[in-house]
């Protein structure tokens, strides 16, 4: 989707104003945020991708006004309402409905060193081969999708140079929806700054992303 | 939001007499329990479990991980050889890996190459080696930015590369985690690992600074 959260190349948004001094968390809530949200992602309900998309469809306005943890609670609170964990009602109320039946955590304490260790590894074995080598010229389609992707709208219908290849992976576009994890070989693509933004670039600097085969066509 | 509804006494909040460092909890703050604590009552979250998260990035998982990683790269050859093919392994080595690093690409920095990691779509970062991203990393300024005018950008941190060095923009779009592996600062021959990676910032192996020299780490 053509989101404010697809930023790459835009102007105005401000100072970077790095905090030399900043706390790994601000406040006790922000440490909770994260925490909450990686716990209740172990019941499986939704994917990264989702939780990603869901950050995406907050709107815009408010994306940009939120800060990070702001975004994940937000998107928490959805992805549980919508995986069938809470119900709105509950979230508004702070209380469980009236005779619901008490859970049994997936995630106990002595399993979180084993899951961060695991994390959440997205390449896949797949039966045909790749379309694309390591050297092949090809260009970025030009796709609009009204759902989630990955390929930032600077970087479309662009030419670039295939560097790297990474084996097939979960492909984002259909996993974020509940299509499946659809693997498809995953590409390192450069692209040259002139090729971005035009003649007045830097000559000296080039972008690498990586991008899915649907992404791409030969140039 | 619990909040949304009460009714809202605004001359009580001018009148209340804040007390500095005493200041009532935040609507976040608020929000925040209110959800953690119907999440317990409903069984779908251990407490234990939150604070072993939060004890993991708040005391285990870091920049100094990326400082060994990079210490280690300068130092050993063949470390960096297998650094080179395969970054996850490499890393996995020194006991790295999992959650945000399951893939990862080590870039190396030269006399000639400078490279600079972002995410524009969102926040991606290396939390295996560097832990949890700063808000500048996540900001809008530095996410729509750094793929357009990356040297005025790191120009922002102070850091001014070369016009003749190029400049290679990393932007996380897909689950592959991108470290930076800085140079190593001279006057530095014979230095243990241990040292050297006092020197690797943060920053550093993100490449909006280079690591720093042994006289500023002096």
């Amino acid at each position: 989707m053509n989101g404010v959260h697809d930023m790459g190349g835009m102007h105005g948004l401000g100072p970077i104003a790095p905090d030399p001094h900043e706390p790994l968390f601000h406040e006790r809530w922000e440490a909770s945020a994260l925490a909450l949200t990686l716990a209740a992602g172990a019941w499986g309900r939704w994917t990264l991708d989702k939780s990603r998309h869901a950050r995406e469809l907050i709107p815009g306005p408010d994306y940009l006004r939120m800060t990070y943890y702001e975004k994940w609670i937000t998107a928490l609170e959805g992805l549980m309402v919508d995986g069938g964990l809470v119900t709105a009602e509950e979230i508004a109320s702070g209380s469980p409905a009236p005779g619901s039946v008490m859970a049994d955590p997936p995630l106990k304490a002595e399993g979180v060193a084993p899951a961060m260790a695991r994390g959440g590894p997205t390449d896949r074995p797949v039966a045909t081969a790749p379309k694309f080598a390591v050297g092949d010229a090809v260009r970025t389609r030009n796709i609009n999708p009204t759902g989630h992707t990955r390929l930032p709208r600077y970087a479309r219908g662009r030419a670039g140079v295939i560097t790297h290849a990474h084996g097939a992976h979960v492909f984002p576009d259909a996993n974020a929806h509940g299509l499946g994890e659809q693997p498809q070989p995953l590409y390192q693509v450069r692209i040259e700054a002139a090729e971005l933004w035009g003649p007045d670039a830097d000559r000296r600097s080039a972008v690498y992303l990586d991008l899915w085969e649907d992404y791409l066509e030969r140039a | 939001m619990a909040h949304d509804h009460h009714d809202h006494d605004h001359d009580h909040d001018h009148d209340h007499d804040h007390d500095h460092g005493q200041d009532p909890p935040s609507d976040m703050t608020l929000r925040v329990k209110a959800l953690q604590s119907l999440l317990v009552e409903k069984g779908l979250v251990d407490p234990a479990a939150l604070d072993a998260i939060i004890d993991t990035y708040e005391h285990k998982v870091g920049p100094r991980n990326g400082a060994r990683v990079v210490a280690r790269a300068w130092s050993d050859p063949a470390y960096l050889g297998r650094l080179r093919t395969d970054a996850t392994a490499a890393i996995a080595e020194i006991g790295y890996g999992g959650r945000q690093g399951e893939h990862m690409v080590a870039v190396e920095n030269t006399p000639d190459v400078h490279n600079l990691v972002v995410c524009t779509l969102c926040s991606c970062y290396p939390w295996s080696v560097l832990g949890l991203p700063p808000v500048w990393y996540k900001s809008s300024p530095y996410r729509s930015r750094a793929v357009i005018d990356p040297r005025g950008v790191m120009a922002e941190f102070g850091l001014k590369v070369a016009d003749d060095v190029e400049v290679r923009v990393w932007d996380s779009t897909a689950e592959i985690r991108y470290l930076v592996i800085p140079e190593r600062p001279a006057g530095t021959e014979g230095w243990s690992e241990e040292l050297l990676a006092e020197l690797v910032s943060r920053d550093s192996m993100i490449g909006v600074a280079l690591a720093r020299s042994p006289e500023a780490a002096a």
